[in-house]
């Protein structure tokens, strides 16, 4: 298990530096130099530039350059924002919680829907309901969740008015941040309302971002059911005489679960990409819109350091879903 | 190719069926592939006589009939069908407009990334060892990446625009055609045939495109046709966050990103070019997985 732990890591080493680079060289193909985005349309002049290149380390050569960036990363610095002069880093960490609460429910979301009606769906193959679960998940898969929310926001808020159209909270209640995931501060602080308004606030992009995982856990937790259900043990299992109930829940919905949980694994970059359009419907103040918002006021720094602090959570929960995998399934362990 | 369609075969005259109708039986089968490419097909007609179909052009405005409703509703008029936006140009003119525009992101992006991502593959695929590591490190790194963000990042650095969009999302969606490339190269590789045209003194490049590629075909004819709705539903994207096709261009996602602003108050403007985004996404969708099941046995789930 030592080893197998070592070897994804050490797997993940190469990768890691990879994105530096590409985090590096991409800003650097903006046009003009930084100094010139900092100063924005007013210019600036001769002498100033020149002083401001050689205090940032821009007159050294590229690789030099490289090697300074690198080891700030290392250190946990990833430059401030040219617009707020806060460190990105401070900024990625206030606002990540409010995607991982998203991304969270969205998660459950996908899967309290997806994995009955994939397991209903394949237990009674061909029928209506199989069809129409097919149907749906191929049409959730192929949905512009841009669109999506439009329509759940135009539905749900404009015409029934039964959910707020866009942020987390109603600006009538405060909440002390403790933990960062708003549902969980609000049932623990007295405000009275927050807990539900909050919820509120929730639901709809849950939905829009669950949306493309729903389809996929569907699909996947169908066809997974279908290959473990035509195994001999099952057939063994039904011959004993076990309640049809039993069978499904118990000996066929353990086995099917391993590549269920693969898809999920695989699910979370997906997630941050929906994360980014989802949050920018509704406004929801986390780190998609924050970098969406970036790029409209042309903050470079926070581009690349979002960018490359997304990639690294992505490479991360990789990391555990595939030791997870190691430890429940030990084949795949000696496989590799 | 053992045929799966043995059985069938028994009760067709003597004659094999060439591998032509083999394949157009095995895919009209399957009702959704079908459905999916009668809408493809008129998506397509749609696009070719945009001019001829359309009964407004898309940039004209009309000052008199800003947001319209469409025809059937009150205040509807039959000179727009389907409603006009908040300038007063026909919606149905630029969604029928909007198709050009939709099927050709689908296919440039195919086709970058296809003859990108095939020349990587073979090359990975060719010459193992430090080389294959290169390109494949690399492609890992742009799988890792959200894929969108990756694709904002690159558009916002060479400028937003329907061009640099098509790029970044070809850049995008390469790695899975430089694997699916890679992976069917290997195999090939040490197959019979290929070591007879070796020996034969056929030259690597020869051996690459004229020996190995044919045989690599079938996935990535299936990769191409799921990548176009990929490609369609990615740019939409990009052009719904102002960083694709910009205004007035009549892309469906940069319509809609217009509309966003009409939510309270014109269902039409929000809803029908998303409408035409997801039927064009799920018919090259059900193609694709069509294909997929008549092409390669191997592949069906």
């Amino acid at each position: 298990m030592l080893r197998f732990l070592l070897t994804r890591v050490s797997l993940l080493i190469p990768t890691f530096f990879g994105m530096t680079l590409l985090a590096f060289f991409l800003i650097r193909l903006v046009p003009g130099d930084p100094i010139e985005t900092m100063a924005g349309e007013r210019g600036i002049d001769a002498a100033r530039h020149a002083a401001l290149l050689v205090e940032y380390g821009l007159d050294k050569p590229v690789l030099t350059q490289y090697g300074v960036y690198i080891s700030r990363v290392l250190h946990g610095d990833l430059g401030k924002s040219i617009i707020t002069q806060v460190p990105v880093l401070d900024e990625f960490l206030a606002l990540f919680p409010a995607t991982v609460e998203l991304a969270v429910c969205a998660i459950l979301f996908a899967l309290l829907l997806g994995l009955p009606a994939g397991i209903i769906a394949a237990v009674k193959r061909n029928s209506w309901f199989d069809h129409g679960v097919m149907t749906v998940s191929l049409t959730g898969y192929s949905m512009p969740i841009f669109w999506w929310g439009l329509l759940l926001i135009m539905l749900f808020s404009v015409y029934l008015g039964v959910t707020p159209v866009s942020g987390r909270l109603d600006v009538i209640h405060y909440v002390e941040p403790v933990t960062g995931f708003l549902l969980i501060d609000a049932l623990m602080s007295e405000e009275k309302g927050a807990f539900v308004s909050a919820l509120q606030h929730l639901i709809l992009p849950a939905i829009v971002l669950g949306t493309n995982p729903l389809a996929v856990v569907a699909r996947m937790t169908r066809s997974a059911m279908l290959e473990v259900l035509g195994e001999d043990y099952i057939r063994t299992a039904r011959a004993k005489g076990l309640a049809p109930f039993r069978v499904v829940a118990v000996h066929a919905l353990r086995n099917a679960l391993i590549p269920v949980v693969t898809v999920i694994g695989l699910q979370v970059g997906v997630l941050f990409t929906g994360a980014i359009l989802t949050e920018t419907i509704f406004s929801w103040p986390g780190v998609g819109k924050w970098l969406i918002e970036a790029i409209n006021r042309r903050d470079y720094p926070v581009l690349q350091g979002g960018m490359l602090l997304l990639g690294a959570v992505v490479m991360l929960v990789n990391l555990l879903v595939d030791l997870t995998y190691g430890i429940i399934n030990p084949r795949i362990r000696v496989a590799r | 190719m053992v045929s799966p369609s043995v059985a069938s075969a028994a009760s067709t005259p003597p004659a094999p069926p060439t591998p032509l109708v083999e394949f157009w039986r095995a895919f009209s089968a399957n009702k959704g592939a079908v459905f999916g490419l009668v809408v493809v097909c008129v998506l397509l007609l749609l696009a070719l006589f945009a001019p001829w179909i359309a009964p407004h052009a898309p940039f004209q405005t009309n000052s008199g009939a800003f947001l319209v409703p469409p025809a059937w509703q009150a205040g509807g008029s039959s000179t727009y069908i389907l409603g006009t936006d908040a300038i007063g140009r026909d919606i149905l003119s630029r969604l029928i407009y909007g198709s050009r525009l939709s099927l050709s992101i689908g296919a440039v992006v195919v086709l970058i990334a296809l003859a990108l991502g095939v020349t990587l593959g073979l090359i990975a695929g060719f010459y193992r060892g430090l080389l294959e590591i290169a390109i494949m490190r690399v492609m890992d790194i742009i799988l890792t990446l959200p894929s969108l963000l990756l694709a904002i990042v690159i558009v916002a650095i060479l400028g937003p625009g329907l061009v640099n969009a098509m790029l970044a999302v070809a850049v995008v969606v390469l790695p899975h055609y430089v694997r699916i490339t890679r992976a069917a190269v290997i195999s090939e590789v040490s197959k019979d045939y290929v070591t007879a045209a070796r020996i034969s003194g056929a030259g690597t490049l020869r051996l690459m495109f004229s020996e190995v590629l044919p045989n690599c075909a079938a996935p990535l004819i299936v990769q191409a046709s799921l990548g176009v709705s990929t490609a369609i539903l990615d740019a939409a994207a990009l052009g719904f966050l102002g960083l694709g096709a910009q205004p007035p261009s009549p892309e469906w996602g940069t319509m809609l990103a217009d509309a966003r602003e009409f939510v309270m108050r014109a269902w039409w403007v929000v809803t029908l070019p998303g409408l035409m985004i997801v039927i064009a996404v799920l018919a090259f969708n059900l193609l694709g997985d069509g294909l997929r099941d008549a092409l390669d046995p191997k592949l069906k789930r």
